[in-house]
């Protein structure tokens, strides 16, 4: 049988043309104004453009610039310490720093520049942030895309930003005076400024970040795709589980590196609420010892370091370090991103 | 075992002898005649009281977004295994009573209803309706094709999985079935594991409707499911719509009145949120009785 062909006469529309017609009979508005540009606004055109053009594209390349200043300046100042007089003595001196347990700069006799209490620090405090913050992130992320109502969503999101926007200082503030004494009296550690007091700050800061990131990322899946789990006899957690947060995966990855970033980046807080002692904890998971992450250790002993020293210069060298860990993951980051904006143009 | 060769749909007369006891029981409705859309001889509707078997049955169902009324009052019965087409200008209504079926506009804050809308004998809008089961019954083909992100295998075995079919061999016989009833197993036989996000938008569209069937559904509905594809495309989804109804019943909307009079059996216009008309397709586009009918499918308004 052929499909094609109508099984019923249908009635003939009515022609459009006539009802064109009858609505041209009112007058025109004038439009008869010249169409090419006299020579004057020729020129003037050409120069606004390209100055208009000009200035935005210097002011741009003022903040490009500025990060790759940044970038030669810390580099610039951490090679007097790495460079020995041979190929094999800087990759001595590189091991020495990287691998080194002990960090005695201002010694009299024997200085010892070894860094790795300082990189184990950021990274110990910074894993322990992102287990308790990414949890705690992504089931809210899921509650205000998925389950909240729209007023409650709209009543969220601005305290959630609020969170992100309190001083580093502040949380400071709030780590020894409220949570180190806490930790202390309910938990016996011997100091309440301590690996798992700054990572629990940390963890409240990365929160917001983690947060914003993965709700824009779940709710720029469509509401059709949600619909057509719904509409195949899918559950709400069967739709998150499986149509959902697959398709997300890639902003929710984005999510908790740059929570991840904001955490191993923060200064003033690991500052105020890690203790401040330049040792790897011992054992290793004991989260109640004092520890001096990278941010700490620039902060502290840079102002009172003299310019020129070795002291200095091993400061920037762990900057170095540091700068490498961010630009890494803010890459790997910058991946994934790209991956939701190609899923979102693709559509 | 998947076997979708035979009509899912009960028998007749156990489907209707159930809808009517639980019509009783339940519609206390005022007889509001002043609002009666006109019913074709032929029509369903007319026939509704007796023997003749009906899957869907719409008693004064009303649906209220907020204070505002998306439909009211609809009156109809939709028949087993035949294509209803759902007509009608747009914000008329057509797809908010469409959705109400498998209550998809459940998603939708602040939404109420009037009424009856029964699923084989079933007030769906009942308290305890178990919705994942009327989903399963009732599938539904969105205006946009929507696949998930994943492979063509893994899209047509959502459904089953959910139902608790794990088995390799039985999903692969599903699959393969469903892209088959959908005419697109030649064309996809090769790339299964492949992303469904690859295939074209008329291809994507049939993965859809196959993605629908494997649920093994009674009912299958379809808003608007070409409006976004090309004409060969659509070509090949009406005649996917003349075979499939051969063991599901069809309910779609569409603005397009040469795709209404093709497909489709019975025809219901809306208008402003009413059925205006109901009946034959053949009837209502050939001697429409209502005024409104008649300038909308001679293109005079809407």
């Amino acid at each position: 049988m052929d499909i094609r062909k109508p099984n019923v006469t249908i009635l003939q529309p009515t022609s459009g043309a006539d009802r064109v017609r009858s609505e041209q009979s009112k007058p025109v508005a004038e439009f008869s104004r010249p169409l090419l540009l006299s020579p004057g606004q020729d020129l003037l055109g050409y120069v606004t453009g390209h100055l208009g053009r000009g200035t935005l594209f210097v002011i741009t390349l003022v903040s490009v610039l500025a990060v790759f200043l940044i970038f030669w300046f810390v580099i610039r100042e951490a090679i007097p310490f790495l460079k020995g007089e041979s190929l094999g003595q800087t990759i001595a001196r590189l091991t020495e720093f990287l691998t080194g347990k002990n960090w005695y700069p201002e010694a009299h006799v024997h200085p010892e520049f070894g860094a790795l209490p300082a990189i184990v620090g950021s990274v110990y405090v910074t894993a322990v942030a992102l287990v308790l913050s990414v949890p705690v992130g992504l089931l809210c992320a899921l509650f205000l895309s998925d389950m909240a109502p729209f007023s409650i969503r709209q009543a969220i999101k601005p305290v959630i930003e609020i969170l992100a926007a309190i001083p580093s200082v502040a949380y400071g503030f709030f780590a020894i005076i409220v949570v180190a004494p806490w930790l202390q009296h309910t938990f016996g550690f011997s100091t309440g400024a301590n690996a798992l007091n700054a990572a629990m700050i940390l963890a409240i800061m990365a929160v917001p970040t983690i947060i914003s990131v993965a709700e824009d990322s779940l709710s720029a899946i469509g509401r059709e795709i949600r619909e057509a789990s719904y509409a195949l006899g899918a559950t709400r957690a069967e739709t998150l589980l499986k149509v959902v947060i697959p398709a997300a995966h890639s902003g929710i990855i984005a999510a908790i590196i740059l929570g991840m970033m904001r955490a191993i980046g923060e200064t003033m807080v690991v500052w105020m609420a890690a203790g401040m002692a330049s040792q790897i904890p011992s054992p290793w998971w004991d989260l109640s010892q004092s520890v001096r992450p990278m941010t700490a250790t620039i902060a502290q002993e840079m102002g009172e370091t003299a310019r020129g020293t070795v002291h200095y210069y091993a400061l920037f060298a762990i900057g170095c370090v540091l700068l490498i860990f961010t630009f890494g993951m803010n890459l790997i980051s910058e991946h994934f991103m790209a991956r939701i904006h190609r899923r979102e143009g693709g559509r | 075992m998947f076997e979708s060769d035979k009509p899912q749909t009960n028998p007749p007369s156990l489907d209707s002898a159930r809808s009517s006891v639980r019509l009783e029981t339940i519609g206390h409705l005022e007889h509001k005649d002043n609002n009666r859309p006109v019913l074709r001889p032929g029509s369903p509707r007319l026939h509704a009281d007796a023997d003749a078997p009906q899957v869907i049955r719409a008693e004064y169902f009303s649906f209220f977004y907020g204070s505002k009324e998306g439909v009211k009052d609809i009156t109809l019965d939709i028949r087993p295994r035949t294509v209803t087409a759902i007509i009608g200008p747009s914000g008329c209504g057509k797809s908010t009573f469409l959705r109400s079926i498998n209550r998809m506009n459940d998603l939708i804050p602040n939404t109420r209803t009037e009424g009856i809308l029964a699923v084989n004998g079933q007030n769906v809008y009942d308290k305890r309706t178990h919705l994942v089961n009327l989903r399963q019954q009732v599938g539904m083909v969105f205006q946009k094709p929507n696949p998930f992100a994943k492979s063509i295998y893994d899209n047509l075995a959502y459904g089953p999985r959910l139902q608790g079919i794990r088995r390799r061999g039985d999903l692969d016989e599903i699959v393969e079935h469903c892209l088959r009833d959908a005419a697109l197993w030649d064309e996809v036989k090769d790339d299964l594991h492949k992303s469904a996000l690859a295939l074209s938008g008329g291809q994507q569209q049939r993965l859809c409707i196959a993605r629908a069937l494997a649920t093994r559904p009674n009912v299958i509905l379809m808003d608007e499911p070409c409006s976004a594809l090309d004409p060969l495309a659509t070509a090949k989804i009406e005649d996917l719509m003349t075979q499939l109804k051969n063991a599901y019943t069809i309910v779609i909307v569409t603005h397009n009145m040469q795709q209404a009079a093709r497909v489709s059996e019975f025809t219901a216009f809306f208008c402003l949120g009413k059925l205006i008309e109901y009946g034959r397709t053949s009837d209502i586009f050939t001697n429409p009785t209502h005024k409104a009918t008649e300038d909308y499918i001679t293109g005079r308004f809407g």
